[in-house]
């Protein structure tokens, strides 16, 4: 534990993240607020239904016709996990 | 039959020269019939880069205006029987030549070589408009780092825009010791950020800069930069070959600060 304390996160992690958020925005053309935004709306959509992870839950938009062929439109993946189904 | 191909990257200074004179030098040695073609309309550089400078007589804009025939503006390698190369003219701007000569063009060039291989200037203008006009494939070159890997995705972006599907990852001057204590982004970091298939990992390697400066590319020579550039010719051939052990490339005192850095 004193050891994640004391040591700073390497340069190649730090690229590395920054450029997964600065892509996500470069792809969509919005900023990083705006996919903040919609991350905070599809989770308070969500949990109308059912108790999710919200600290955990990711949203990403993959460019077009990376993931599969003939996907010509950018697509929005939602991972959230769910705590529990059965929400009241 | 014959294959083109684009060799781009959107980030200037990453290696499409060097990328494009190795892998064409490469499949000539293997007997394949191959044609390079410079699209850095003003700014030429793939003639220094494979020594051939001395023999520009004509260029890609006296073709596309009619001045002189294909076959009058294409340089033979003296070196390889079976390399070609059709050099840019440097006297003039990117706007001189459009994409739909440029297909047409290479449809001419198309049933008298294997492989069409086409360097690709930096940026996102005309230029990069031209060179992937008549493409069936394209290699994007990228080092790893944030402003490279940026643009690539960019043009990841643009080349499947363009309809353009076959898309391979050059990683290039990949320095080992870096990745080791964590200050460079890894093959694995890149590729899982851009999603793309890797066809080539090439060490930062000085007998680059060597080969740059006689005009003798290095591939197929035992060197790690020529070893890798000789794989990637490999796969372009369709050959399953492992990815090189940079590791190996490494020097002594390199691995033992890797050492105490990792503790």
């Amino acid at each position: 534990m004193f050891k994640n304390l004391l040591k700073r996160k390497s340069s190649r992690e730090i690229a590395k993240d920054r450029l997964k958020i600065l892509l996500i925005s470069d792809r969509v053309n919005c900023s990083p607020e705006m996919m903040e935004m919609i991350k905070n709306d599809i989770a308070m959509v969500i949990s109308k239904y059912m108790k999710i992870d919200t600290k955990t839950m990711e949203i990403q938009i993959t460019k077009a016709g990376s993931k599969g062929r003939g996907i010509k439109n950018p697509t929005l993946y939602a991972n959230i996990p769910i705590l529990d189904l059965n929400h009241d | 039959m014959s294959e083109v191909i684009v060799v781009t990257s959107g980030k200037g200074g990453v290696g499409k020269t060097t990328t494009t004179a190795n892998v064409g030098t490469g499949l000539a040695a293997m007997g394949k019939k191959v044609v390079l073609i410079d699209t850095d309309i003003g700014l030429r550089n793939l003639d220094v880069v494979m020594g051939l400078e001395n023999r520009i007589v004509y260029n890609l804009v006296d073709v596309v205006e009619g001045n002189c025939r294909i076959k009058q503006a294409i340089i033979r390698d003296k070196r390889y029987p079976t390399l070609f190369l059709l050099p840019s003219a440097q006297t003039r701007d990117k706007s001189a030549v459009n994409p739909s000569q440029m297909v047409r063009m290479i449809g001419h060039l198309k049933d008298q070589f294997d492989y069409i291989i086409l360097d690709c200037p930096a940026g996102i203008e005309q230029g990069f408009q031209n060179a992937i006009a008549g493409a069936d494939r394209a290699f994007v070159v990228t080092t790893p780092e944030v402003s490279a890997i940026r643009d690539a995705d960019r043009i990841i972006g643009l080349l499947e825009a363009n309809e353009i599907h076959k898309i391979d990852l050059v990683i290039n001057r990949i320095r080992y010791d870096m990745i080791k204590r964590g200050d460079m982004m890894s093959s694995e970091d890149v590729v899982d950020i851009l999603s793309l298939p890797l066809i080539g990992m090439v060490p930062d390697d000085e007998n680059v800069v060597i080969s740059t400066n006689q005009g003798e590319p290095l591939v197929g020579s035992n060197t790690l930069a020529g070893k890798a550039y000789q794989n990637i010719c490999n796969r372009v051939l369709g050959r399953e070959v492992p990815f090189l052990d940079l590791e190996k490339g490494v020097s002594f005192w390199a691995k033992v600060s890797g050492i105490f850095h990792k503790s």
